[in-house]
C-alpha cells in the first residue's frame, strides 16, 4: 500500500523571513524520494482549512509586524484545530515566531501582554538584545545522542515550564533565553525551536523523525528507507566546524 | 589657507599616510584609514565634506548601491561637474570618511562640486548628520543581511531616520514601484519629491516570487492588489483598503528592450520630454538602476544628452558584474548576496543560456551576512531541469549551497564540492574550452577574494587601481 502525507505550511507568505521554506522543501523531497506521496497545502490568514486533517504543520518565523498580523487569526481562526492536530499527536514543526506563538503568552519589554496558543507550556519575554548567530545543540529527541546545527536571530527570550520538555542542550549559541542553556521546546510531536539556517536540510535526522512521528501515527510502525546523506552530513559538520571557530 | 581645524588636518595627514602604507603594502584596506582618523578628530567628515560646492548625493537601499551611483556620478561628470564617488563599494562611515580623505589635496583642500557617497541603510542617520546631504536616492528595500541589522521594517527605518534629518529643500529620490520606499519621508512635504518607476507593461512578470518582501500595506497590513509586477514586490500596486497606492512616476521607463545580452534600449519619459538610450549592462535589474541614476540627475539638471551618453558607456561596475579574459577562456562573474538579487541574476543568466560551467562560491563573513539562510529563499530551482552542465560549489559555506542545489532538484552528480576558491576557480577553467565563458557567482567576501587570485595571475588590475 502507497503511504501519503499532507503536509500544511502555515502563513507560508507571512512568516518566511529566514529561508524557513527550506524546512518544507526538506520534508517533501525526503518524502518523495522514498516514494511516499506528499501533498502541500499552503493556509493563510482567514483561510479555515482543518488543521486536525493535516499529518505534518510547519510554521516558521516573521517580522514583528508580521507576526503582530497573523496573531488574531492564529489564536481564533486557526486555534482550535491546530491545537486538537496538536494534542491527536500530529508532527509539528514551529521555528522562532510560529515557537512563540504556539506558547502561553509574549510580554513585550513595555509590559504589554500578548496571549499566545497556550498549547505548549512556554512563555515569552521581549528582550532589548537580539541574539544572533550560529548554534549547536546536542538533542535526545530520536533516543540517540545527536547535534542539530542552525542560525538564531530573535528578540523574544523564552522560558519553559513543566509542561514541555527542552529539544536540546546548547554547545554554542544563545538557544531559548541566553540563560539556562535550553534551546527548543518538546510536546508530544510538536518541536519548537529558534533555529533558522534552514533548519531541516543540514539536520536531515530531525526531518526523517518528523516524517516517522507522521507515518506512524497514520500507518502504524513504519521504518523509513535510508538515504544518501552525504552532502547534507557534511553540511552539517562545515555548520560545527564554523560554529566552534567562533 | 587650510580649510581644516589644526585637529582634523593632522588626523586627515595621519589618514593621507595609512592610505599611501596600505597601497604600498599591497593591502586594498579601504576603511583602516577613515577609522583611525575618525579616532584623532571626530569631526574631520564634516570638515571635509562640508567644501563640496553643490553638497553631498547619498544613495542607498538594498540592491543596485554601487551601479546607480556609478551611472549618476558618469552622468554629472558627462554634464561637466567634477563628482567625488567611493567607487570601491566601501559604503560605511568609515570607508565614506576614506573616500573623502584619499580625494583632498594634502592641505586639506577639497574640489569638487558633489560628494556622491554610497550608504549602507544603517549608516544613513549618521551619514545625513555628519554630511551636508542635498539630496537622498533610494533604490529599493529587499531582504539582505537582516542578521545585521534584524529586520526588514528595521532597515526602512534607519533610512527614513535619514531622510527626516535632511535640510528643507533637499531632493528625495524614490522608487515609486516600491511600496515601502515610495513612502520614505512622508512626513517631510517640504523635500523635493522626484519618484522614478516602470510603465511598460511588456516587461512585468507572471505572478510573485518567494522573495517578494513587502505585498502588505504599510499602513494596515492588507494584502496589495497589483496590476503589474516587474519583479519580487517592485509593481503598481494599490491596498484595497486604505487606497495607498503607487505614486504616479515623474520620471519612467516606458519602453524596455533587451537586445543582446548586455545590451538594453531603454525608453525613458521625463516631465520635458521622453528620450531613447542603450544600457550596456545585462537585465531589468540594471535598466532600474538605469532609470534612478537618470531620474535624479534630471532633477539635478542634467541634459539628456548627457544622460544617455553616461548609459551608453556604463560597461560595469567593479565586482558587481565583469568579465575578465583569463587567457584564452572568459570569466564572466556577477556578485550575489540576497535572494532577489540571486534571482534576477539567475533569470537573466539562464534567459541568454551563458555558460555550461558554473562556480557558485558562498562564504559567511560578516560582508556576507552571517546567516546563509538566504540561500532557501533564491529560486535555484530553475536550475534543475536547465542551466549549466556542472556547478562547482566553493567558500565557507560550500555545503550549504550544494544541499540547496540537491534540494532544488539538480542531481548531485552535476555538483561538485571545492571550499578552496584558488581550486574552484582552476577546475572551472580547466572544464570549459578555449573561447568559452566560466560563469562565476560568488557573495561579497568571496568576490573580493577571487579578484585577488585573479588579480595575482596578471588578469585584471587590483581593486583600489579601477
Amino acid at each position: 500500500m502507497g503511504y501519503s502525507l499532507r503536509i500544511c505550511h502555515l502563513y507560508p507568505d507571512l512568516m518566511n523571513l529566514y529561508g524557513d521554506r527550506g524546512n518544507v522543501m526538506v520534508l517533501r523531497q525526503r518524502a518523495l524520494w522514498r516514494g511516499i506521496g506528499v501533498e502541500i497545502i499552503n493556509v493563510s490568514l482567514g483561510d479555515r482549512t482543518d488543521l486536525a486533517e493535516c499529518d505534518i504543520i510547519f510554521v516558521g518565523g516573521g517580522q514583528d509586524k508580521e507576526q503582530s498580523l497573523i496573531c488574531h487569526d492564529f489564536r481564533m481562526v486557526k486555534g482550535s484545530s491546530l491545537a486538537e492536530a496538536i494534542e491527536a499527536d500530529a508532527a509539528v514543526l514551529a521555528i522562532c515566531g510560529g515557537y512563540q506563538l504556539l506558547g502561553q503568552k509574549y510580554l513585550t519589554h513595555t509590559g504589554e501582554e500578548m496571549p499566545g496558543l497556550g498549547v505548549i507550556d512556554v512563555w515569552t519575554r521581549g528582550g532589548t538584545r537580539r541574539l544572533i548567530g550560529n548554534v549547536v545543540i546536542q538533542s535526545d529527541l530520536d533516543g540517540s545522542d545527536q547535534t542539530l546545527v542552525g542560525f538564531e536571530n530573535h528578540s523574544g527570550q523564552t522560558f519553559l515550564g513543566s509542561g514541555v520538555r527542552p529539544l536540546g542542550r546548547v554547545i554554542s549559541g544563545n538557544g531559548n533565553n541566553g540563560q539556562d542553556r535550553t534551546e527548543g521546546a518538546v510536546y508530544r510531536n510538536t518541536v519548537g525551536t529558534y533555529l533558522h539556517g534552514s533548519l531541516l536540510p543540514k539536520n536531515p535526522w530531525l526531518a526523517d523523525w518528523l516524517l516517522t512521528q507522521a507515518l506512524q501515527r497514520k500507518y502504524g510502525e513504519v521504518e523509513l528507507a535510508a538515504l544518501d546523506d552525504e552532502l547534507e552530513e557534511s553540511a552539517h559538520r562545515a555548520a560545527l566546524r564554523r560554529a566552534g571557530s567562533q | 589657507m587650510f580649510q581644516l581645524s589644526l585637529e582634523s588636518l593632522f588626523a586627515f595627514w595621519a589618514g593621507k599616510m595609512l592610505i599611501k602604507l596600505a597601497r604600498w603594502t599591497g593591502h586594498g584596506g579601504t576603511s583602516l584609514s577613515g577609522k583611525w582618523a575618525r579616532r584623532l578628530s571626530p569631526t574631520i567628515l564634516r570638515e571635509l565634506s562640508r567644501q563640496c560646492r553643490h553638497g553631498v548625493i547619498c544613495v542607498t537601499g538594498t540592491n543596485g548601491k554601487t551601479t546607480t551611483s556609478s551611472l549618476l556620478a558618469s552622468m554629472l561628470g558627462q554634464a561637466g561637474f567634477t563628482v567625488l564617488h567611493n567607487r570601491s563599494g566601501a559604503n560605511l562611515i568609515f570607508g565614506i570618511t576614506t573616500a573623502f580623505i584619499a580625494r583632498a589635496r594634502w592641505n586639506g583642500r577639497l574640489d569638487c562640486d558633489y560628494g556622491l557617497i554610497e550608504v549602507d541603510e544603517a549608516t544613513m542617520p549618521q551619514a545625513v548628520r555628519e554630511m551636508p546631504v542635498t539630496a537622498v536616492l533610494v533604490t529599493n528595500v529587499f531582504r539582505d543581511q537582516l542578521d545585521r541589522y534584524g529586520e526588514l521594517d528595521t532597515t526602512v527605518a534607519y533610512i527614513d531616520r535619514g531622510v527626516r534629518e535632511l535640510g528643507p529643500g533637499a531632493v528625495l529620490a524614490l522608487n515609486a514601484d516600491d511600496p515601502r520606499v515610495a513612502a520614505i519621508g512622508s512626513s517631510r512635504s517640504d523635500l523635493d519629491r522626484v519618484y522614478f518607476g516602470i510603465d511598460c507593461r511588456a516587461v512585468a512578470q507572471a505572478e510573485l516570487t518567494a522573495a517578494a518582501d513587502a505585498r502588505r500595506c504599510a499602513n494596515c497590513g492588507n494584502e496589495f492588489e497589483y496590476s503589474s509586477i516587474y519583479y519580487a514586490h517592485l509593481g503598481d500596486y494599490i491596498c484595497p483598503a486604505c487606497h495607498y497606492r503607487r505614486p504616479e512616476p515623474t520620471v519612467a521607463l516606458s519602453g524596455l528592450a533587451q537586445e543582446t545580452f548586455r545590451l538594453s534600449h531603454l525608453a525613458i519619459k521625463t516631465p520635458n520630454g521622453s528620450f531613447e538610450a542603450i544600457l550596456t549592462l545585462p537585465g531589468l535589474y540594471n535598466a532600474y538602476n538605469a532609470l534612478a541614476a537618470a531620474a535624479l540627475a534630471w532633477r539635478l539638471g542634467v541634459a539628456a544628452s548627457a544622460i544617455v551618453r553616461a548609459l551608453g558607456v556604463a560597461g560595469s561596475v567593479f565586482g558587481r558584474t565583469e568579465e575578465i579574459p583569463v587567457g584564452d577562456r572568459n570569466l564572466f562573474m556577477v556578485l550575489i548576496k540576497n535572494p532577489t538579487g540571486a534571482n534576477e541574476v539567475l533569470r537573466t543568466l539562464l534567459a541568454q543560456e551563458t555558460g555550461r560551467t558554473w562556480v557558485i562560491a558562498i562564504n559567511d563573513r560578516f560582508a556576507d551576512g552571517e546567516d546563509v539562510s538566504w540561500l532557501w529563499d533564491v529560486d535555484f530551482e530553475c536550475l534543475a531541469g536547465a542551466g549549466p552542465e556542472r556547478i562547482i560549489v566553493s567558500g565557507i559555506r560550500a555545503e550549504d549551497m550544494a544541499v540547496r542545489l540537491k534540494y532544488a532538484g539538480v542531481p548531485v552528480e552535476r555538483i561538485a564540492v571545492e571550499n578552496e576558491l584558488a581550486r574552484a576557480l582552476d577546475a572551472g577553467l580547466a572544464q570549459v574550452s578555449p573561447g568559452e565563458t566560466l560563469v562565476v557567482l560568488p557573495t561579497y567576501t568571496c568576490m573580493l577574494e577571487l579578484r585577488e587570485l585573479v588579480a595575482q595571475r596578471g588578469y585584471a588590475r587590483r581593486y583600489w587601481e579601477v
